[in-house]
């Protein structure tokens, strides 16, 4: 029917053959190269819906040691799925070189055309060019990295007793979003090995400042004072100081800590960045297949069930829609990216003012700029216009406990615009969702005993999970393990001992 | 650029071991869970799984996150009626950031990690680590079932085993080695004869001659038969013995007016138990029930587990009825034969002698197992203390009490475990 009309027409299925893929990929390949989207090779791998558990059991990975906790994954995902409670992904797509997408095969020919342009080119390019995952991953080796972590865990496991391994390993999970450098970026290696060689330097000429002072006296109390403290600065990625400094840990223990460490560092960038990444995929998959559509490759009927599925997934409910459940990132970041190009091509008066720099731009390198040196947080401190705030009819609500009321701070008006950027960009910062918890003190002189300390933001307290992370966190450490709470005025406040301890029994000489 | 791989048909189980390991970390929840469940099933419904539920505060991972109270700000997007400086009453707990939350369906509260485990899991979780006693020894002497299996060939047998195939490699193995001998000389003989017929002036006499030498070598290969008697190669078949798979179940109850609905109940938890834990071994397991007052009667099911009787026990009956109808249907010598016998403990005291006799003589010899459960909270009286007796005697008979419905499952457990069980090399 499609072939006397359009001989370039491809053919809209609705059941896809491997034929047909191959076209559309080739379509949409020269599309976003005339769009000017830097990729990883794409591979493509069609699975079931039974494969699709299996991946999201273990966090959508290919391939993952084994652990309890991912069969307990696979068995709720499975249970829900089977009631009917959840939907399950188009796709996964993995941020590895090549780039590993994963097709569900119940898909039909649009949504595999619609997921390919998402995934293999929206995913991808953002991978392979945003400055985090550019600086904290690896894409090329990761796969190499998990099936080396499989491989040794096994091997652990005949060595040690399945028992053994899963205590360690349950520990680090425990301590999982606590074994990443926030602010540290990685060094290269031979910048590292300079500073360390530097730092060995210093190290040497302070002892020989030191050598002077032995001859003077010294009064008792201030070598108390003085006394060197372990960490000399407090420490954010729990899991390496454990992996390096933990007493009591065997060698293959520490191997175990660092394999979770990697893990953790490698989705971090992740979870810093899904409104951008998703809207920047959404952006791209309508690029994409509208310029096609513009081309009359893909047929009406085509479009009609991309726009369908499309509008679906960048709905973003009300507040008091009985949907809601908070802000859809795909609906955000999709929205953001059209109106940057909005802006670019079409500024407002507003916008001039908003944002001088990029209004009238190329609107093509705005979103890569954007794309390639951004994340949620400084994305949307930067590019959130008063246009989509009000498209969005966003407010703020404050939450403060010691009023028995909500407040409305700040609404989508002229003297809210401000604010609500703010408290929106706040809200995708990774240090304000997660605790603030870092390696405070270990007694190396006394009882060996480790001290974290808890730095509340806004008088947010800690949950009382903490009690059974403090657990975990002696297992690996050894010895007995303390949490403090440090107020506003620096004042420092225990919360909890593992091992318990009777109140000021450690206040003791 | 972009390859595709279609991964359809890779293995499925990739979180089979992940499940596995789940299920093993929280075996003594599961366990638990698996042993309440069994109250609730039907004694001869084993082809389902069954559902767990565990608590899944035990399951939680924990982590550092952030509690209630403090300062919060959030962003919302749909504002229809709000303006700034606005305050709103603070919605009901749970239901707070409109997070929509779901409620929870048909009684699992969100509480509980409620999962399906299979059949197979199910029945071995339950009987893990037992055992059905006395099942090898008794195996060799009780063998009537054969089965036929290949062994080999044999030179003699019925044309319908005959294997072709063979039998014409024989021949071929013959023909060769009665022939290759008189073939070399036949064809030496050919090349004497083209060189003598090839030369100047053939040599008539010597040809002859030749000519005559061949013909009387290819008569002796004629000679040699296609096939021979000597070839036939037949498929031989053998029969070995294999233990019978099928077993029956005897189940034995005291209905009379002393034995409430409660205690049939703890009775037939305990048939239920017996049941599926046969039903693991053998292939196939009949069930009959027996029950008895003062006389005893077949029953079914339904009929067995909540029909009223009044009147008083004496029972030997049953045990009577248990002997004709292992006579008439059940020869020892094809099925294995179990049975399970509950009581209250009542019964007319002359009848326990009898009992006593009728065990000892007519029923434990030919019976795999006896099983007797006293299920009552008063003291024993006469029938145990006479089976008791017996147990000194008979490896194949065992008592127990039971008191509550939690013995149910620990006193079974202590019927069939491996590690209170003499060594018998059980398979």
């Amino acid at each position: 029917m499609q072939k006397c009309q359009h001989t370039h027409t491809l053919n809209d299925g609705p059941d896809w053959t491997f034929e047909l893929l191959t076209q559309y990929e080739q379509e949409i390949d020269r599309v976003a190269k005339l769009y000017g989207l830097d990729i990883y090779p794409n591979q493509i791998e069609i699975i079931t819906a039974e494969h699709m558990m299996d991946a999201y059991a273990s966090i959508g990975m290919p391939v993952n040691y084994a652990h309890w906790s991912y069969g307990k994954k696979f068995i709720q995902s499975e249970q829900h799925y089977r009631r009917g409670q959840m939907g399950l992904a188009y796709e996964i797509v993995i941020n590895s070189d090549p780039c590993i997408a994963y097709l569900m095969e119940e898909n039909t020919m649009t949504m595999q055309a619609l997921v390919i342009a998402h995934a293999c080119y929206g995913h991808n390019s953002f991978f392979k060019n945003n400055y985090l995952f550019k600086a904290w991953t690896d894409a090329s080796s990761i796969i190499n990295y998990l099936l080396f972590a499989k491989n040794y865990v096994t091997q652990c496991e005949q060595k040690y007793g399945v028992s053994e391994v899963e205590n360690v390993l349950d520990s680090c999970h425990a301590l999982m979003n606590f074994g990443v450098d926030r602010y540290k970026r990685p060094q290269k290696i031979s910048l590292q090995k300079e500073r360390e060689r530097q730092q060995a330097r210093e190290q040497h000429i302070q002892s020989q400042i030191n050598d002077l002072w032995r001859t003077v006296p010294k009064s008792e109390t201030k070598d108390h004072q003085d006394k060197q403290r372990f960490p000399a600065e407090p420490q954010e990625n729990l899991l390496y100081f454990i992996e390096k400094n933990a007493p009591l840990l065997e060698s293959w223990q520490r191997e175990l800590v660092r394999i979770v460490r990697k893990t953790s560092q490698y989705f971090y960038p992740q979870k810093q960045t899904q409104v951008m990444n998703e809207g920047w995929a959404c952006f791209w998959h309508y690029h994409i297949l509208n310029h096609l559509y513009d081309e009359r490759k893909v047929s009406d009927k085509f479009m009609l069930e991309f726009l369908h599925s499309h509008t679906n997934v960048v709905a973003q409910p009300a507040y008091n829609h009985p949907n809601y459940s908070g802000l859809n990132p795909y609906a955000l970041g999709f929205n953001m990216f059209m109106d940057i190009k909005r802006i670019c091509q079409s500024p407002t008066e507003e916008d001039k003012v908003w944002f001088p720099q990029i209004a009238g731009k190329d609107w093509l390198e705005t979103v890569h700029f954007a794309m390639q040196n951004f994340k949620d947080e400084s994305f949307i401190s930067q590019f959130l216009s008063p246009k989509l705030m009000r498209d969005f009819k966003f407010f703020a609500i404050e939450d403060d406990e010691r009023n028995s009321y909500l407040g409305v701070s700040a609404i989508h008006d002229e003297s809210g615009y401000q604010a609500i950027r703010e408290k929106l960009s706040a809200q995708y910062n990774l240090s304000n969702i997660e605790p603030n918890i870092q390696v405070y003190e270990v007694d190396s002189r006394g009882d060996r005993s480790l001290t974290l300390s808890y730095i509340p933001q806004q008088g947010i307290p800690l949950a009382d999970s903490h009690h059974k992370v403090l657990q975990h966190l002696h297992h690996l450490w050894g010895f007995s393990v303390k949490l403090e709470q440090v107020d506003e005025r620096g004042k420092r406040q225990l919360l909890a001992t593992y091992p318990e301890q009777p109140l000021g029994s450690f206040e003791a000489p | 650029m972009a390859h595709f791989i279609d991964r359809r048909l890779n293995g499925k189980g990739k979180s089979t071991v992940n499940r596995q390991r789940f299920l093993r970390r929280y075996k003594e929840q599961i366990k638990k869970a698996v042993s309440d469940s069994i109250n609730k099933r039907s004694v001869t419904d084993i082809n389902s799984g069954e559902k767990i539920g565990i608590s899944s505060r035990d399951i939680s991972e924990p982590i550092f996150h952030t509690g209630k109270g403090g300062k919060r700000s959030i962003v919302h997007p749909g504002n229809d009626q709000f303006n700034t400086g606005d305050q709103i009453k603070r919605p009901d707990e749970g239901g707070g950031q409109g997070a929509g939350s779901n409620a929870s369906d048909g009684g699992e509260g969100q509480d509980d990690f409620v999962f399906q485990i299979s059949k197979d899991e199910y029945l071995d979780l339950l009987f893990e680590g037992l055992v059905l006693p006395n099942l090898q020894k008794n195996q060799q002497a009780k063998i009537v079932q054969y089965e036929s299996y290949r062994a080999g060939f044999v030179s003699d047998g019925v044309p319908s085993n005959l294997d072709v195939v063979r039998s014409l490699k024989g021949s071929v193995a013959r023909r060769i080695a009665l022939t290759a001998g008189k073939k070399a000389e036949l064809a030496k003989l050919h090349t004497q004869l083209a060189e003598l017929l090839a030369g100047q002036i053939p040599d008539q006499i010597r040809i002859a001659q030749l000519k005559n030498d061949i013909e009387a070598l290819e008569k002796a290969i004629a000679r040699v038969p296609f096939i021979d008697t000597f070839d036939l190669r037949f498929r031989n078949y053998q029969k070995r013995p294999i233990p019978s798979s099928k077993a029956v179940m005897f189940c034995l109850m005291d209905v009379s007016g002393s034995m409430d609905q409660a205690t049939k109940d703890k009775a037939k938890r305990f048939y239920i138990l017996l049941y599926l834990f046969l039903s693991r071994t053998y292939k196939d397991v009949d069930v009959v029930y027996i029950h008895h007052h003062t006389q005893a009667k077949e029953v079914d099911e339904q009929e067995f587990f909540y029909s009223t009787e009044t009147g008083g026990t004496i029972v030997s009956s049953a045990l009577i009825l248990m002997k004709d109808i292992i006579a008439q249907r059940y020869p020892s010598n094809e099925w294995n034969i179990y049975a399970a016998q509950a009581s209250d403990g009542d019964n007319w005291t002359d009848d326990c002698t009898i009992c006593t006799r009728l065990l000892q003589q007519n029923l434990l010899p030919v019976i795999r197992y006896f099983a007797y459960v006293e299920i009552t909270n008063r003291p024993h009286q006469r029938l145990w203390y006479d089976y008791q007796k017996l147990t000194e005697t008979h490896t194949n008979f065992a008592i127990k009490h039971i008191i509550n419905v939690d013995d149910i499952y620990p006193v079974f457990r202590e019927l069939f475990d491996l590690s209170v069980q003499q060594p018998q090399g059980v398979s």
